[in-house]
Protein backbone atom coordinates (compact mmCIF):
# COMPACT_ATOMS: atom_id res chain seq x y z
CA UNK A 1 0.00 0.00 0.00
CA UNK A 2 1.24 3.39 -0.94
CA UNK A 3 0.39 5.51 1.63
CA UNK A 4 1.11 2.89 4.36
CA UNK A 5 4.29 3.47 6.28
CA UNK A 6 4.54 0.98 9.12
CA UNK A 7 3.38 -2.51 8.34
CA UNK A 8 3.03 -4.74 11.31
CA UNK A 9 1.53 -8.77 10.51
CA UNK A 10 1.53 -11.10 13.86
CA UNK A 11 4.62 -9.87 15.64
CA UNK A 12 5.27 -11.50 18.23
CA UNK A 13 8.60 -11.16 20.83
CA UNK A 14 9.59 -13.84 23.49
CA UNK A 15 12.19 -12.71 25.70
CA UNK A 16 14.71 -15.32 26.03
CA UNK A 17 14.57 -15.67 30.02
CA UNK A 18 10.74 -15.37 29.70
CA UNK A 19 8.14 -18.01 29.54
CA UNK A 20 5.28 -15.97 27.83
CA UNK A 21 5.86 -13.83 25.00
CA UNK A 22 5.69 -10.07 25.64
CA UNK A 23 4.24 -9.51 22.50
CA UNK A 24 1.85 -12.40 21.12
CA UNK A 25 0.75 -11.85 17.31
CA UNK A 26 -0.27 -8.09 17.20
CA UNK A 27 -0.98 -6.70 13.35
CA UNK A 28 -1.44 -2.91 12.60
CA UNK A 29 -0.57 -0.42 9.91
CA UNK A 30 -0.15 3.04 10.03
CA UNK A 31 -0.40 5.47 7.64
CA UNK A 32 1.61 8.15 6.44
CA UNK A 33 0.98 11.60 8.05
CA UNK A 34 -0.95 9.66 10.55
CA UNK A 35 -0.95 10.19 14.64
CA UNK A 36 -0.86 7.00 16.01
CA UNK A 37 -0.74 6.16 19.75
CA UNK A 38 0.05 3.34 21.25
CA UNK A 39 -1.30 2.42 24.85
CA UNK A 40 -1.10 0.17 27.37
CA UNK A 41 -0.76 -0.55 30.99
CA UNK A 42 2.95 -1.01 32.38
CA UNK A 43 4.17 -4.23 30.77
CA UNK A 44 1.96 -4.07 28.42
CA UNK A 45 5.11 -4.79 25.76
CA UNK A 46 4.72 -0.86 24.03
CA UNK A 47 8.71 -0.48 24.82
CA UNK A 48 8.86 -4.32 23.39
CA UNK A 49 6.73 -3.49 20.23
CA UNK A 50 8.89 0.26 19.48
CA UNK A 51 11.86 -1.45 20.19
CA UNK A 52 11.64 -3.97 17.20
CA UNK A 53 10.19 -1.05 15.31
CA UNK A 54 13.30 0.88 15.30
CA UNK A 55 15.58 -2.11 14.48
CA UNK A 56 17.28 -2.16 18.47
CA UNK A 57 16.01 -5.48 18.83
CA UNK A 58 15.25 -8.31 16.78
CA UNK A 59 11.46 -10.06 16.59
CA UNK A 60 10.98 -13.94 17.12
CA UNK A 61 7.99 -13.98 14.26
CA UNK A 62 6.25 -11.85 12.06
CA UNK A 63 6.92 -9.14 9.35
CA UNK A 64 7.20 -5.35 9.78
CA UNK A 65 8.44 -3.27 6.98
CA UNK A 66 8.38 0.63 7.66
CA UNK A 67 8.92 3.17 4.96
CA UNK A 68 8.44 -0.26 2.61
CA UNK A 69 11.73 -1.87 3.85
CA UNK A 70 11.40 -4.93 5.81
CA UNK A 71 13.19 -4.55 8.93
CA UNK A 72 15.30 -7.33 9.03
CA UNK A 73 17.07 -7.38 5.31
CA UNK A 74 16.97 -3.33 5.29
CA UNK A 75 17.35 -2.39 8.46
CA UNK A 76 19.96 0.37 7.53
CA UNK A 77 17.31 2.08 5.10
CA UNK A 78 15.00 1.78 7.71
CA UNK A 79 17.43 3.68 10.16
CA UNK A 80 17.84 6.75 8.25
CA UNK A 81 14.28 7.14 7.97
CA UNK A 82 13.18 7.20 11.42
CA UNK A 83 13.71 9.25 14.36
CA UNK A 84 13.46 7.91 17.81
CA UNK A 85 13.06 9.64 21.50
CA UNK A 86 13.87 6.94 23.65
CA UNK A 87 11.77 6.50 27.15
CA UNK A 88 15.13 7.21 29.20
CA UNK A 89 17.08 10.22 27.67
CA UNK A 90 19.67 9.61 25.05
CA UNK A 91 21.57 12.20 25.33
CA UNK A 92 25.54 12.26 26.09
CA UNK A 93 25.29 14.72 29.28
CA UNK A 94 29.38 15.28 29.30
CA UNK A 95 28.55 17.03 25.78
CA UNK A 96 27.19 20.32 25.03
CA UNK A 97 24.02 20.85 23.40
CA UNK A 98 25.73 21.49 20.19
CA UNK A 99 27.73 18.72 20.31
CA UNK A 100 25.25 15.95 20.94
CA UNK A 101 23.88 17.66 17.69
CA UNK A 102 26.71 17.62 15.83
CA UNK A 103 26.74 13.73 16.76
CA UNK A 104 23.95 13.39 15.59
CA UNK A 105 24.47 14.81 12.33
CA UNK A 106 27.69 13.23 11.73
CA UNK A 107 26.73 9.67 12.22
CA UNK A 108 23.70 10.02 10.13
CA UNK A 109 26.06 11.16 7.22
CA UNK A 110 24.74 15.01 7.10
CA UNK A 111 27.57 16.65 6.81
CA UNK A 112 31.52 15.55 6.50
CA UNK A 113 33.62 15.19 9.91
CA UNK A 114 34.76 18.64 10.98
CA UNK A 115 36.33 18.60 14.76
CA UNK A 116 34.71 21.58 15.85
CA UNK A 117 31.69 23.58 15.44
CA UNK A 118 33.38 26.51 13.41
CA UNK A 119 35.11 24.46 11.36
CA UNK A 120 31.50 22.83 10.47
CA UNK A 121 29.81 23.68 7.22
CA UNK A 122 27.91 26.86 6.92
CA UNK A 123 25.02 25.07 6.08
CA UNK A 124 25.30 23.04 9.51
CA UNK A 125 26.02 25.77 11.78
CA UNK A 126 22.76 28.09 10.22
CA UNK A 127 20.78 24.83 10.82
CA UNK A 128 21.69 24.45 14.81
CA UNK A 129 21.09 27.91 15.71
CA UNK A 130 17.92 28.23 13.55
CA UNK A 131 16.99 24.55 15.84
CA UNK A 132 18.36 26.25 18.97
CA UNK A 133 15.71 29.34 18.58
CA UNK A 134 13.40 27.36 18.32
CA UNK A 135 13.53 25.78 21.56
CA UNK A 136 14.66 28.74 23.23
CA UNK A 137 18.51 27.45 23.75
CA UNK A 138 19.78 29.70 21.59
CA UNK A 139 22.00 31.21 24.35
CA UNK A 140 23.24 27.79 26.10
CA UNK A 141 23.77 25.51 22.92
CA UNK A 142 27.43 25.57 24.03
CA UNK A 143 26.34 24.65 27.77
CA UNK A 144 26.83 20.92 29.01
CA UNK A 145 23.76 18.96 28.88
CA UNK A 146 23.80 17.91 32.32
CA UNK A 147 22.84 21.54 33.62
CA UNK A 148 19.27 21.27 30.96
CA UNK A 149 15.98 20.79 33.08
CA UNK A 150 14.34 17.95 32.36
CA UNK A 151 12.05 19.53 29.94
CA UNK A 152 14.83 21.26 27.95
CA UNK A 153 16.65 18.15 27.15
CA UNK A 154 13.75 16.63 26.13
CA UNK A 155 13.25 19.22 23.67
CA UNK A 156 16.60 18.82 22.37
CA UNK A 157 16.48 14.74 21.94
CA UNK A 158 13.17 15.97 19.68
CA UNK A 159 15.32 18.62 17.66
CA UNK A 160 18.19 16.31 17.53
CA UNK A 161 15.87 13.06 15.82
CA UNK A 162 14.41 16.09 13.34
CA UNK A 163 17.55 17.18 12.25
CA UNK A 164 17.63 14.06 9.48
CA UNK A 165 14.13 14.65 8.40
CA UNK A 166 12.77 11.25 9.41
CA UNK A 167 9.63 10.04 7.83
CA UNK A 168 8.39 9.02 10.95
CA UNK A 169 8.89 10.01 14.68
CA UNK A 170 8.84 7.21 17.67
CA UNK A 171 8.33 8.76 20.67
CA UNK A 172 8.46 6.30 23.77
CA UNK A 173 6.58 7.84 26.55
CA UNK A 174 8.36 10.87 25.81
CA UNK A 175 6.58 13.11 28.94
CA UNK A 176 7.43 10.72 31.68
CA UNK A 177 9.13 11.82 34.25
CA UNK A 178 8.37 15.87 32.94
CA UNK A 179 6.02 17.95 35.01
CA UNK A 180 2.48 18.91 34.00
CA UNK A 181 3.56 22.69 32.96
CA UNK A 182 6.61 20.78 31.18
CA UNK A 183 4.41 18.04 29.71
CA UNK A 184 2.20 20.90 28.53
CA UNK A 185 4.62 22.42 26.84
CA UNK A 186 6.38 19.86 25.11
CA UNK A 187 3.54 18.71 23.79
CA UNK A 188 2.24 21.70 21.96
CA UNK A 189 6.12 21.69 20.44
CA UNK A 190 5.55 18.42 19.16
CA UNK A 191 1.97 19.80 17.58
CA UNK A 192 3.48 22.11 16.06
CA UNK A 193 6.44 19.92 14.32
CA UNK A 194 4.05 17.65 13.26
CA UNK A 195 2.06 20.58 11.45
CA UNK A 196 5.17 22.03 10.27
CA UNK A 197 7.15 18.84 9.12
CA UNK A 198 4.30 16.61 8.35
CA UNK A 199 5.89 13.65 10.03
CA UNK A 200 4.00 10.62 10.79
CA UNK A 201 4.05 10.49 14.60
CA UNK A 202 4.11 6.76 16.52
CA UNK A 203 3.83 7.58 20.26
CA UNK A 204 3.84 4.98 23.13
CA UNK A 205 2.00 6.72 26.85
CA UNK A 206 0.12 5.94 29.35
CA UNK A 207 -0.94 9.60 29.34
CA UNK A 208 -4.05 9.49 28.07
CA UNK A 209 -4.96 13.01 27.44
CA UNK A 210 -1.85 12.26 25.31
CA UNK A 211 -3.79 10.00 22.98
CA UNK A 212 -6.64 11.95 22.87
CA UNK A 213 -5.69 14.27 20.06
CA UNK A 214 -4.04 11.12 18.20
CA UNK A 215 -5.47 10.11 14.62
CA UNK A 216 -6.43 6.46 15.99
CA UNK A 217 -5.39 4.72 18.99
CA UNK A 218 -4.24 0.94 19.66
CA UNK A 219 -4.54 -0.30 23.20
CA UNK A 220 -2.59 -3.25 23.58
CA UNK A 221 -2.41 -5.66 27.14
CA UNK A 222 -0.07 -8.03 27.73
CA UNK A 223 1.30 -8.68 24.35
CA UNK A 224 -2.15 -8.56 22.99
CA UNK A 225 -4.86 -6.09 20.82
CA UNK A 226 -7.21 -5.06 23.05
CA UNK A 227 -8.67 -2.65 20.83
CA UNK A 228 -7.98 0.12 17.52
CA UNK A 229 -9.99 3.06 16.55
CA UNK A 230 -10.16 6.82 16.60
CA UNK A 231 -10.37 7.76 20.27
CA UNK A 232 -14.15 8.44 19.62
CA UNK A 233 -15.27 5.26 18.27
CA UNK A 234 -13.07 3.53 21.04
CA UNK A 235 -15.31 5.82 23.49
CA UNK A 236 -18.16 5.24 21.72
CA UNK A 237 -17.49 1.42 21.27
CA UNK A 238 -16.90 1.04 25.24
CA UNK A 239 -19.28 3.78 27.33
CA UNK A 240 -22.18 4.87 26.23
CA UNK A 241 -22.49 8.46 27.13
CA UNK A 242 -25.42 8.96 29.20
CA UNK A 243 -27.80 11.36 31.45
CA UNK A 244 -28.78 11.03 35.10
CA UNK A 245 -32.41 12.65 36.12
CA UNK A 246 -34.37 12.60 39.13
CA UNK A 247 -37.59 14.14 39.89
CA UNK A 248 -39.61 14.54 42.67
CA UNK A 249 -42.54 12.24 41.39
CA UNK A 250 -40.24 9.26 40.36
CA UNK A 251 -43.07 7.17 39.22
CA UNK A 252 -44.26 9.75 36.98
CA UNK A 253 -40.96 10.78 35.39
CA UNK A 254 -40.68 6.68 34.94
CA UNK A 255 -43.50 6.32 33.18
CA UNK A 256 -42.50 9.13 30.90
CA UNK A 257 -38.96 7.29 30.31
CA UNK A 258 -41.17 4.38 29.62
CA UNK A 259 -43.02 6.03 27.29
CA UNK A 260 -40.09 6.93 24.89
CA UNK A 261 -38.77 3.58 25.51
CA UNK A 262 -35.43 5.02 26.67
CA UNK A 263 -33.07 2.57 28.20
CA UNK A 264 -32.26 3.29 31.72
CA UNK A 265 -31.29 1.94 35.26
CA UNK A 266 -32.45 2.64 38.80
CA UNK A 267 -35.44 4.10 40.45
CA UNK A 268 -34.29 7.58 40.84
CA UNK A 269 -32.42 8.89 39.99
CA UNK A 270 -32.52 7.22 36.83
CA UNK A 271 -29.54 6.76 34.69
CA UNK A 272 -30.53 7.17 30.87
CA UNK A 273 -28.30 5.57 27.97
CA UNK A 274 -27.89 7.83 25.37
CA UNK A 275 -27.43 4.81 22.49
CA UNK A 276 -26.84 8.21 20.22
CA UNK A 277 -29.95 9.94 20.56
CA UNK A 278 -29.68 13.30 21.51
CA UNK A 279 -29.40 13.90 25.35
CA UNK A 280 -31.00 17.65 24.29
CA UNK A 281 -34.42 16.13 22.65
CA UNK A 282 -34.97 13.60 25.65
CA UNK A 283 -34.78 16.33 28.10
CA UNK A 284 -37.18 18.49 26.21
CA UNK A 285 -39.55 16.22 25.74
CA UNK A 286 -39.52 15.56 29.70
CA UNK A 287 -42.57 17.21 31.81
CA UNK A 288 -42.08 15.73 34.93
CA UNK A 289 -40.32 18.71 37.02
CA UNK A 290 -37.32 17.86 37.31
CA UNK A 291 -34.56 18.12 40.63
CA UNK A 292 -31.51 16.40 39.39
CA UNK A 293 -29.95 17.30 35.76
CA UNK A 294 -26.31 15.89 34.94
CA UNK A 295 -24.59 14.43 31.69
CA UNK A 296 -21.81 11.93 31.78
CA UNK A 297 -19.85 12.09 28.98
CA UNK A 298 -17.05 9.44 29.32
CA UNK A 299 -13.42 10.85 28.43
CA UNK A 300 -10.72 8.02 26.89
CA UNK A 301 -9.38 7.36 30.25
CA UNK A 302 -12.77 5.47 31.25
CA UNK A 303 -12.68 3.44 28.05
CA UNK A 304 -8.94 2.81 28.87
CA UNK A 305 -9.56 1.70 32.52
CA UNK A 306 -12.80 -0.44 31.34
CA UNK A 307 -10.92 -1.62 28.60
CA UNK A 308 -7.87 -3.06 30.96
CA UNK A 309 -10.36 -4.24 33.72
CA UNK A 310 -11.77 -6.22 31.25
CA UNK A 311 -8.79 -7.84 29.87
CA UNK A 312 -7.46 -8.75 33.35
CA UNK A 313 -10.66 -10.38 34.40
CA UNK B 1 32.14 4.89 2.99
CA UNK B 2 32.54 8.17 3.86
CA UNK B 3 29.60 7.73 5.74
CA UNK B 4 31.40 4.97 8.16
CA UNK B 5 34.38 7.12 8.19
CA UNK B 6 32.84 9.66 9.75
CA UNK B 7 31.06 7.79 12.17
CA UNK B 8 34.18 6.15 13.04
CA UNK B 9 35.73 9.97 13.73
CA UNK B 10 32.86 11.05 14.97
CA UNK B 11 32.36 8.61 17.56
CA UNK B 12 36.45 8.30 18.36
CA UNK B 13 36.14 12.38 18.75
CA UNK B 14 33.34 11.79 21.42
CA UNK B 15 35.56 9.73 23.83
CA UNK B 16 38.40 11.99 23.78
CA UNK B 17 36.44 14.95 24.56
CA UNK B 18 35.10 13.51 27.27
CA UNK B 19 38.83 12.76 28.61
CA UNK B 20 39.59 16.38 28.01
CA UNK B 21 36.76 17.66 30.40
CA UNK B 22 37.39 14.93 32.96
CA UNK B 23 40.07 16.20 34.73
CA UNK B 24 40.04 13.20 37.73
CA UNK B 25 40.20 11.17 35.58
CA UNK B 26 43.26 12.34 33.74
CA UNK B 27 44.56 12.51 37.37
CA UNK B 28 43.76 9.06 38.35
CA UNK B 29 45.08 7.32 35.28
CA UNK B 30 48.76 8.98 35.74
CA UNK B 31 48.67 7.75 39.68
CA UNK B 32 49.05 3.83 39.08
CA UNK B 33 51.70 4.19 36.95
CA UNK B 34 53.74 6.30 38.68
CA UNK B 35 53.54 4.27 42.18
CA UNK B 36 54.67 1.20 39.94
CA UNK B 37 57.42 3.07 38.27
CA UNK B 38 58.82 5.68 40.66
CA UNK B 39 58.00 3.55 43.58
CA UNK B 40 58.10 -0.41 43.06
CA UNK B 41 61.09 0.09 39.86
CA UNK B 42 63.06 2.78 42.09
CA UNK B 43 63.05 0.83 45.21
CA UNK B 44 63.37 -2.50 43.42
CA UNK B 45 66.30 -1.17 41.60
CA UNK B 46 68.15 0.25 44.91
CA UNK B 47 67.75 -2.99 46.38
CA UNK B 48 68.30 -5.81 44.03
CA UNK B 49 72.09 -6.65 43.49
CA UNK B 50 73.78 -4.79 41.27
CA UNK B 51 74.85 -8.18 38.83
CA UNK B 52 71.34 -8.71 37.61
CA UNK B 53 72.45 -6.90 34.52
CA UNK B 54 69.88 -4.33 33.78
CA UNK B 55 68.13 -1.45 35.19
CA UNK B 56 65.02 -2.80 37.18
CA UNK B 57 63.59 0.88 37.20
CA UNK B 58 63.96 0.91 33.50
CA UNK B 59 62.44 -2.96 32.94
CA UNK B 60 59.40 -2.05 35.02
CA UNK B 61 59.16 1.57 32.76
CA UNK B 62 58.74 -0.18 30.01
CA UNK B 63 56.24 -2.92 31.01
CA UNK B 64 53.86 -0.47 33.21
CA UNK B 65 54.13 1.68 29.31
CA UNK B 66 53.10 -1.51 27.41
CA UNK B 67 50.39 -2.52 30.64
CA UNK B 68 48.68 0.81 30.54
CA UNK B 69 47.71 1.61 27.05
CA UNK B 70 46.51 -1.89 26.66
CA UNK B 71 44.43 -1.79 29.68
CA UNK B 72 43.12 2.05 29.79
CA UNK B 73 41.70 1.06 26.00
CA UNK B 74 40.22 -2.14 27.43
CA UNK B 75 38.73 -0.60 30.37
CA UNK B 76 37.63 2.21 28.08
CA UNK B 77 36.10 0.03 25.63
CA UNK B 78 33.92 -1.06 28.19
CA UNK B 79 32.43 2.20 28.53
CA UNK B 80 30.14 0.98 25.92
CA UNK B 81 28.01 -0.82 28.65
CA UNK B 82 27.91 2.31 30.70
CA UNK B 83 26.72 4.32 27.76
CA UNK B 84 24.24 1.31 27.46
CA UNK B 85 22.78 2.09 31.10
CA UNK B 86 22.75 6.09 30.44
CA UNK B 87 20.53 4.91 27.09
CA UNK B 88 23.12 6.96 25.36
CA UNK B 89 24.44 3.61 23.18
CA UNK B 90 20.42 3.91 21.88
CA UNK B 91 21.07 7.03 19.95
CA UNK B 92 24.74 4.96 18.36
CA UNK B 93 22.84 1.69 17.83
CA UNK B 94 19.20 3.50 16.00
CA UNK B 95 21.77 5.15 14.05
CA UNK B 96 22.45 3.85 10.18
CA UNK B 97 26.10 3.24 10.72
CA UNK B 98 27.68 -0.30 10.36
CA UNK B 99 27.95 -2.27 13.54
CA UNK B 100 31.83 -2.87 13.05
CA UNK B 101 32.06 1.35 12.75
CA UNK B 102 30.76 1.99 15.99
CA UNK B 103 33.54 -0.55 17.63
CA UNK B 104 36.16 0.56 15.70
CA UNK B 105 35.40 4.23 16.60
CA UNK B 106 34.83 3.26 20.02
CA UNK B 107 38.48 1.34 19.84
CA UNK B 108 40.02 4.95 18.00
CA UNK B 109 38.95 7.12 19.98
CA UNK B 110 40.08 5.05 23.32
CA UNK B 111 42.89 4.70 21.39
CA UNK B 112 43.47 8.62 21.65
CA UNK B 113 43.11 8.51 25.44
CA UNK B 114 45.38 5.66 26.32
CA UNK B 115 48.15 7.48 24.23
CA UNK B 116 47.53 10.95 26.21
CA UNK B 117 48.13 8.82 28.75
CA UNK B 118 51.40 7.24 27.44
CA UNK B 119 52.81 10.63 26.76
CA UNK B 120 52.43 11.55 30.38
CA UNK B 121 54.03 8.04 31.42
CA UNK B 122 56.85 8.75 29.30
CA UNK B 123 57.31 12.48 30.40
CA UNK B 124 57.72 11.08 33.52
CA UNK B 125 60.31 8.37 32.93
CA UNK B 126 62.08 11.17 31.60
CA UNK B 127 62.02 13.21 34.73
CA UNK B 128 63.59 9.86 36.51
CA UNK B 129 66.07 9.33 34.49
CA UNK B 130 64.88 6.54 32.04
CA UNK B 131 67.03 6.72 28.93
CA UNK B 132 64.80 7.90 25.90
CA UNK B 133 66.31 8.90 22.85
CA UNK B 134 63.95 10.75 20.13
CA UNK B 135 64.79 7.65 17.71
CA UNK B 136 63.47 5.39 20.26
CA UNK B 137 60.81 7.02 21.00
CA UNK B 138 59.24 7.49 17.33
CA UNK B 139 60.36 3.44 17.11
CA UNK B 140 58.30 3.28 20.37
CA UNK B 141 55.28 5.03 18.73
CA UNK B 142 53.99 1.91 16.94
CA UNK B 143 54.82 -0.81 19.50
CA UNK B 144 52.07 1.68 21.80
CA UNK B 145 49.71 1.86 18.97
CA UNK B 146 49.44 -1.75 18.65
CA UNK B 147 48.87 -1.95 22.38
CA UNK B 148 46.31 0.46 22.60
CA UNK B 149 44.90 -2.02 19.41
CA UNK B 150 45.04 -4.97 21.16
CA UNK B 151 44.05 -3.69 24.14
CA UNK B 152 40.66 -2.50 22.73
CA UNK B 153 39.68 -5.74 20.71
CA UNK B 154 40.51 -7.54 24.06
CA UNK B 155 37.95 -5.13 25.35
CA UNK B 156 35.34 -5.63 23.08
CA UNK B 157 35.64 -9.76 23.87
CA UNK B 158 35.50 -9.11 27.60
CA UNK B 159 32.33 -6.70 27.02
CA UNK B 160 30.56 -9.07 24.69
CA UNK B 161 30.40 -11.29 27.90
CA UNK B 162 29.15 -8.87 30.68
CA UNK B 163 25.67 -7.99 31.60
CA UNK B 164 26.12 -4.41 33.37
CA UNK B 165 28.67 -1.98 34.31
CA UNK B 166 28.32 -3.74 38.21
CA UNK B 167 29.76 -6.84 36.66
CA UNK B 168 32.38 -5.49 34.76
CA UNK B 169 33.47 -3.34 37.62
CA UNK B 170 33.17 -6.73 39.68
CA UNK B 171 34.88 -8.79 36.71
CA UNK B 172 37.72 -6.87 35.25
CA UNK B 173 40.08 -6.84 37.90
CA UNK B 174 40.29 -10.50 37.86
CA UNK B 175 41.17 -10.87 34.14
CA UNK B 176 43.01 -7.96 34.20
CA UNK B 177 45.64 -8.43 37.30
CA UNK B 178 46.65 -11.87 36.58
CA UNK B 179 47.75 -10.57 33.34
CA UNK B 180 49.56 -7.50 35.24
CA UNK B 181 52.29 -10.48 36.65
CA UNK B 182 52.27 -13.25 34.09
CA UNK B 183 53.38 -10.77 31.62
CA UNK B 184 56.27 -9.76 33.42
CA UNK B 185 55.11 -5.96 33.67
CA UNK B 186 57.35 -5.84 36.79
CA UNK B 187 58.34 -9.05 37.37
CA UNK B 188 60.98 -10.64 35.42
CA UNK B 189 59.53 -13.82 33.23
CA UNK B 190 62.08 -14.68 31.47
CA UNK B 191 62.30 -18.22 32.95
CA UNK B 192 59.35 -19.54 34.62
CA UNK B 193 58.04 -23.20 35.83
CA UNK B 194 56.04 -25.03 33.06
CA UNK B 195 52.92 -24.46 34.37
CA UNK B 196 53.18 -20.65 34.92
CA UNK B 197 55.33 -20.55 31.43
CA UNK B 198 52.41 -22.15 29.33
CA UNK B 199 50.01 -19.17 31.25
CA UNK B 200 52.16 -16.70 30.97
CA UNK B 201 52.53 -17.09 27.00
CA UNK B 202 48.93 -17.56 26.87
CA UNK B 203 48.29 -14.01 28.57
CA UNK B 204 47.72 -11.20 25.79
CA UNK B 205 48.66 -8.47 27.18
CA UNK B 206 52.40 -10.74 27.55
CA UNK B 207 52.85 -9.94 23.68
CA UNK B 208 52.08 -6.29 24.20
CA UNK B 209 54.78 -5.65 26.73
CA UNK B 210 57.18 -7.96 24.82
CA UNK B 211 56.84 -5.75 21.51
CA UNK B 212 57.07 -2.59 23.75
CA UNK B 213 60.55 -3.70 25.03
CA UNK B 214 61.59 -5.79 22.31
CA UNK B 215 61.63 -2.19 20.59
CA UNK B 216 62.98 -0.42 23.67
CA UNK B 217 66.11 -2.93 24.23
CA UNK B 218 66.89 -3.07 20.67
CA UNK B 219 70.47 -3.35 19.73
CA UNK B 220 71.04 -3.39 23.24
CA UNK B 221 73.09 -6.16 25.51
CA UNK B 222 70.26 -6.52 27.87
CA UNK B 223 68.04 -7.65 25.34
CA UNK B 224 69.03 -11.24 25.86
CA UNK B 225 67.90 -11.19 29.25
CA UNK B 226 64.52 -9.32 29.04
CA UNK B 227 63.02 -10.05 25.73
CA UNK B 228 60.88 -12.94 24.79
CA UNK B 229 60.33 -13.16 21.12
CA UNK B 230 61.56 -11.06 18.28
CA UNK B 231 59.47 -7.96 17.06
CA UNK B 232 57.82 -10.17 14.15
CA UNK B 233 56.74 -13.16 16.50
CA UNK B 234 55.10 -10.87 18.67
CA UNK B 235 53.66 -8.84 15.90
CA UNK B 236 52.50 -11.30 13.92
CA UNK B 237 50.51 -12.84 17.12
CA UNK B 238 49.11 -9.94 18.28
CA UNK B 239 47.91 -9.31 14.46
CA UNK B 240 46.14 -12.83 14.33
CA UNK B 241 44.49 -12.79 17.74
CA UNK B 242 43.82 -8.97 17.55
CA UNK B 243 41.59 -9.86 14.70
CA UNK B 244 39.59 -12.93 16.40
CA UNK B 245 39.30 -11.02 19.24
CA UNK B 246 37.35 -8.09 17.39
CA UNK B 247 35.46 -10.04 14.80
CA UNK B 248 34.02 -12.25 17.72
CA UNK B 249 34.06 -9.93 19.90
CA UNK B 250 31.94 -7.93 17.59
CA UNK B 251 29.56 -10.34 16.66
CA UNK B 252 29.13 -11.07 19.99
CA UNK B 253 28.06 -8.38 21.43
CA UNK B 254 25.70 -6.78 18.71
CA UNK B 255 23.68 -10.56 18.97
CA UNK B 256 23.65 -9.87 22.82
CA UNK B 257 22.17 -6.54 21.82
CA UNK B 258 19.91 -7.19 19.73
CA UNK B 259 18.78 -11.45 20.56
CA UNK B 260 17.46 -10.27 24.01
Amino acid sequence: MKDTVIEVKNLVKKYKKANTPAVDGISFNVKRGEFFALLGPNGAGKTTTISILTTILSKTEGVVKIANYDIEKEADKIRKSIGIIFQNPSLDLNLTAEENIRFHALIYGLYPFRPSFSLMSEEYRREVIKLAEIIGIKNDITKPVKTFSGGMKRKLEIVRSLIHKPKVLFLDEPTSGLDPASRKNLWKYLQDIRKKYKTTIFLTTHYLEEAEDADRVLIIDQGKIVTLGTPAKIKKDLIDSSIILNAKDKAALRSELDAMKLDYEGHGPFKIKLNGKNAQEIIKSIKSDLTYLDINNPKLEDAYLKLIAKGNK
Amino acid sequence: MIHQITAIFTIAQRDFTKLLRDRARILATFIFPFLFIGILGTSLESNLPPDIGYSFKVFVFTGVLAQTLFQSTASGIISLIEDRENDFSQEIFVSPISRYSIIIGKILGETMVSMTQGLGIIAFGLLIGVPLSLEKLILMFPAGLMACLFGGAFGILVLSNLKSQRAANQIFPFIIFPQFFLAGVFNPIKSLPPFLHILSRAMPMTYAVDLMRGVYYANSPEKNLIVLHSISWNTLVISVVFMIFLLLGTALFINNEKNK
